[in-house]
Order: C-alpha cells, then sequence, then structure tokens
C-alpha cells in the first residue's frame, strides 16, 4: 500500500500539508518479550519521514548544507552549522567507522533483542555520527575496536520501516 | 584572566541545606511529599519561615506551579530549568543573578524523588515521534546505563583508561559510605567486587553503576548581606558555571571527553578567582564510575586522558590526599535520580564541619561539580566559608 502521495519539490509544500501527510502513515509495532504488554511505536516527524521513506528503500539519507557544505544527521529542516535553510537530502556511501561502542545486558522493556547486543556509535565517511546496532559479530568486546571499518546494513522492522544497522567490513 | 562575573563572587550565601528525613527506600512516600521533608528541613536549618520564600527553584516540568502550591508557597519569582541531575547547581547560579539583580531576597531549591519506587512520580517516556525515539530508543539504549558507557569505551581506546582505574572510584566512594550511617550501601568492597559483579552494559558492571533511590533535598539561597543575620555559618558561593552540549548522546560533540564540563569547570574557576589546590573537598557527580574520572581531567585537575592514573591508589579514599564524595556518592549513598542536590549539601555540611566521622579536617573550600542527561550538561560549584 502506498502511504505518501508524491512530495512536492521543496518549498512548496505547506507545513500542514506536510503534517497532513506524515500522521497517517506510520505504526511500527515491536513485539515485546514475554508477557509483557509494551510496545515501542516509531512515529516520524514530518522532518524525519523522508529518512525512513529512504531507509525503506534501502537507502541511508543524511541531508547537506548547500552554503556551509557540511552533512549532518539527524534531520532538521536548517543547517545546525549555520542556520541556513538551503539544504538537500543526499544518499550515504554507507560506509563508516565504528566510533564507539557498549555491549547491552539490561534491554529496556519494549526492546525485543536477546541479549547481550551492541549498541554503536557510527561515524558515517560524510562525518556526522548516528547511533545504531552493530550486527553480524559477536557481542564480545575482544571482538570489536573502536574505529574498526563498518557498513551498513537494513532490518526491516514491519512493513513500514527498515532500521539502518552495520556490521564489520569483512 | 579578568572576568566581568568576578564581581558576583561570594555575593549570595547558602545559609540553609537539609534532605528529607531519610533517603533510600520509601515506598510510603510521594516525589513531592520528599520536596515538602526536604524544604521542611532546609528552612528550619536556615532559621527562616516559608513565608521568607520569594523564589522556589525546582527541575522539571510543571514544577514550577506544582512544587509551590504543595508547599503552601507563592513565589514572585519561579524556575524549574530542567538539564538533568545538576539542575540543581545551575539554579543557584541562576538565583545569585536574580539576587544581586534584586528580583528576589530568599531562594528556596528543592529536590525529591521517588526514583525507586515510583510514587507520585511524573511520566517520563519519550514521545513516539521524539528523536530520541526514532534514533536511538529503537536500538535498545538503555538511558544512562548505555548512553554514560559509549564515553567509557572511547576514553578506553583513546588514553587507555582501565576498569580497574573505573573501580578505583566505587571502592573508594564505598570507604566514604562506610563512614555514613545514612548511606545505602555500607560494607566495603575490592576492586575484584567490583570487576566480578554482573555486567548491566559492557563496560560497566552492576557496581560501576550509582544506586536508584528514593530522597528529597533542599538549600536556601540568600544575599550576602542577609546571611550575616542567620544562625548557620553561611556558605558562600565563590564561583558558577552552566553549560549544555547536546541532548542525545549520539550528538555528543566528542566522546573521549566533557565539554560541557570544561566549559561549566572554567567559567566556576575564574569567577572564584581560586587555583585547584585551594579546593579542599570535591563532591563529583558519579553516576557511573567513569564520571568524575572525566571530571577531573574537564575540571583542569589533571590532564585529558589522566583521571585513571588520578584516582589510581585509593586517592579519593578517606585518608587519601583528594577526599571526593564525601557523603558516599550516588554510587554507594543515594541516587534519586538527580543526585546533583545530594552533593550540594554535603559540601555545605563539610564546609560547616557538621559531617563527624566522615569530616574533611579543615574545609574550607569545596568544588561540587553534577551531570545532566547523557554528559549532555554540566554546572560547577566552587563554595567557601570565606570570601578571599
Amino acid at each position: 500500500m502506498r502511504l505518501f502521495a508524491r512530495v512536492p519539490p521543496r518549498g512548496q509544500q505547506s507545513p500542514a500539508l506536510i503534517l497532513l501527510e506524515s500522521l497517517p502513515i506510520t505504526l511500527a509495532r515491536m513485539q515485546t518479550r514475554g508477557s509483557e504488554n509494551r510496545t515501542l511505536t516509531l512515529r516520524p516527524t514530518p522532518e524525519t519521514h523522508p529518512f525512513w521513506e529512504a531507509a525503506k528503500r534501502r537507502e541511508l539519507q543524511i541531508q547537506q548544507c548547500h552554503d556551509c557544505g557540511a552533512h549532518y544527521f539527524y534531520p532538521r529542516p536548517m543547517c545546525p552549522y549555520c542556520l541556513s535553510r538551503n539544504v538537500a537530502w543526499v544518499t550515504c556511501s554507507g560506509r563508516g567507522r565504528l566510533h564507539t561502542f557498549v555491549i547491552n545486558h539490561r534491554p529496556p522493556r519494549h526492546f525485543p533483542s536477546d541479549t547481550p547486543y551492541i549498541i554503536g556509535i557510527v561515524e558515517l565517511e560524510e562525518g556526522p555520527r548516528l547511533m545504531t546496532n552493530i550486527v553480524g559479530v559477536e557481542p564480545d568486546p575482544k571482538a570489536l575496536r573502536c574505529d574498526m571499518p563498518v557498513e551498513v546494513v537494513f532490518e526491516d522492522i514491519d512493513e513500514n520501516f527498515a532500521l539502518p544497522k552495520f556490521r564489520p567490513v569483512p | 584572566m579578568r572576568d566581568g562575573r568576578t564581581r558576583l563572587r561570594g555575593s549570595v550565601a547558602i545559609v540553609g541545606a537539609g534532605e528529607s528525613d531519610w533517603v533510600g527506600r520509601l515506598p510510603n512516600k510521594s516525589a513531592l511529599a520528599l520536596h515538602m521533608e526536604a524544604a521542611h528541613n532546609a528552612l528550619a536549618d536556615a532559621g527562616l519561615r516559608k513565608e521568607d520564600v520569594d523564589a522556589v527553584f525546582t527541575a522539571g516540568r510543571n514544577m514550577a506551579n506544582e512544587v509551590p502550591e504543595y508547599l503552601g508557597i507563592r513565589p514572585r519569582y519561579v524556575d524549574s530549568t530542567q538539564m538533568g541531575g545538576c539542575s540543581f547547581m545551575a539554579h543557584v547560579e541562576h538565583a545569585m543573578a536574580g539576587i544581586v539583580a534584586g528580583l528576589f531576597e530568599v531562594a528556596l531549591i528543592t529536590h525529591g524523588e521517588s526514583g525507586y519506587s515510583r510514587v507520585g512520580m511524573p511520566a517520563t517516556r519519550w514521545g513516539d515521534d521524539s528523536n530520541n525515539a526514532q534514533f536511538e530508543l529503537i536500538y535498545g539504549h538503555a538511558g544512562p546505563t548505555t548512553g554514560y558507557g559509549l564515553v567509557a569505551t572511547r576514553h578506553m581506546h583513546v588514553y587507555g583508561t582501565t576498569k580497574e582505574q573505573m573501580a578505583e572510584v566505587a571502592v573508594a566512594t564505598r570507604k566514604w559510605a562506610a563512614l555514613n550511617p545514612r548511606a545505602f550501601l555500607r560494607d566495603p568492597i575490592t576492586i575484584d567486587d567490583v570487576l566480578s559483579s554482573r555486567l548491566i552494559s559492557w563496560p560497566f558492571n552492576l557496581l560501576d553503576c550509582c544506586l536508584v533511590t528514593d530522597g528529597g533535598g533542599a538549600i536556601v539561597v540568600t544575599s550576602a548581606e542577609r546571611a550575616k543575620d542567620l544562625p548557620k555559618k553561611p556558605v558562600y558561593v565563590l564561583g558558577t558555571g552552566e553549560a549544555v552540549s547536546h541532548q542525545m548522546v549520539s550528538q555528543m560533540p566528542n566522546f573521549d571527553r566533557w565539554d560541557a564540563a570544561i566549559v561549566s569547570g572554567a567559567r566556576a574557576f575564574s569567577m572564584a578567582g581560586i587555583k585547584h589546590e585551594d579546593i579542599d573537598v570535591c563532591e563529583l557527580y558519579d553516576a557511573f564510575t567513569i564520571v568524575p574520572i572525566l571530571a577531573l581531567e574537564a575540571l583542569g585537575f589533571c590532564k585529558p586522558g589522566e583521571g585513571g592514573p588520578f584516582v589510581s591508589g585509593q586517592r579519593t579514599a578517606p585518608g587519601g590526599d583528594f577526599p571526593m564524595n564525601t557523603n558516599g556518592g550516588g554510587l554507594s549513598y543515594t541516587h534519586t535520580g538527580m543526585y546533583g542536590m545530594f552533593a550540594i549539601v554535603e559540601a555545605v555540611r563539610q564546609l560547616r564541619g557538621e559531617c563527624g566521622p566522615r569530616q574533611v579536617p579543615d574545609a574550607k573550600v569545596a568544588l561540587c561539580h553534577g551531570t545532566g542527561g547523557t554528559w549532555s550538561s554540566a554546572a560547577t560549584l566552587i563554595l567557601s566559608t570565606e570570601i578571599p
């Protein structure tokens, strides 16, 4: 089912229209562990929905400022470095380095993963950092090293959402 | 270095400090009742009545209305700045500004939190459409236990900081708690105990992590002039600083240093016009063992990367040459969720010489420093019974 109408070119959308388009979309419910009846619901805002739409297409998109040149993440309508409105979405290479990480043994109640699992901060080739899970490697401090090269993989949460995660580059 | 803020040095004093009647596990008391007990005890300590209070400071959404109503105070100045556990240290700076500007004369700063029992606590869950939910919580980020650890891992990588050095903080802090009858955990522990306690979020084991308790604290701040007429020895505010660098930990500018603390510490020292060697006792918010290590570096007690060696050999324990977290800290005394208030109360008591077996001899100058959020904010206070 197509969830979005075709988005008009940047600058022609009224904020109200963006809101209307983004509201009905998006419920990614994650099954809870055990008998707990809690869910984590992902609900994009008008500013973040292009990121999630791209992820669904298996593209990691961030924004770039056309005035100061900086790439930035997470999504915002203006450049956080120079407050320019002259910003655009760009597709990342998907490569980066594991800046730092923890191996979590105590997940929050909503989180369905088996423990332990790796939470990493990845520094993208384009510069910005983001939080992610590191997959495809043992959750063991001996198997991980800060600054090791990683690449993006997408994991489907449900029919509407794919989540960018990263794995070590062989 | 000239700093226009130096005229504020010693302009106000903490004249009352108190806590809830007990701290720890208090399932029969709501968060607001803990505010009330702490405020009651702090006002009694100050020799003031609630009618003397014309400004109320507390941390949290709606609290600027809720706390005064509960206490039966009708303030003409309120501030509910919520920047995490160091909020109350920032409130002291804000109170100083307001008192010096003549907006009010007596500020009551209160904290109450049912952090363990969760009685009468406001909902704290991030909205499903928050950036936190979309870009952090979706990955199983558990909050402080995982967020603070990201910095520990990077610091270990860049500087060679070890888990043993982190454990030194937990062991030394427990020794202080053993001297404090109100402390939640008082049995001695060893470095091996810390390293063999169960893993919470590597690199943190259980004993690297602060407690989760119930309790409240409050202080009363007024002008240095008014303080002279009050019963307790005034604790003058010599220096203050506060800073915010990010909210989500993934947006932290640098993972091997604490940028907000570098700013807040430098501002506090420049206002106070004193040197590091003048500090007799430090109360550094210890949400996790790594936090005081980075604080020591950020505040300039040692160079970047030297925080681990600095705390080694039980230097910060009773009898060591760097008394730190003398009430037993968030690791062993109490940690309601926003520990910063307890650090201030302990500093006041140390400077007044009220600490009994854990008293640091001849403590004249104390430094309090706190974190908020996930290394997001910082605030620093330099306090003394004398104005140099």
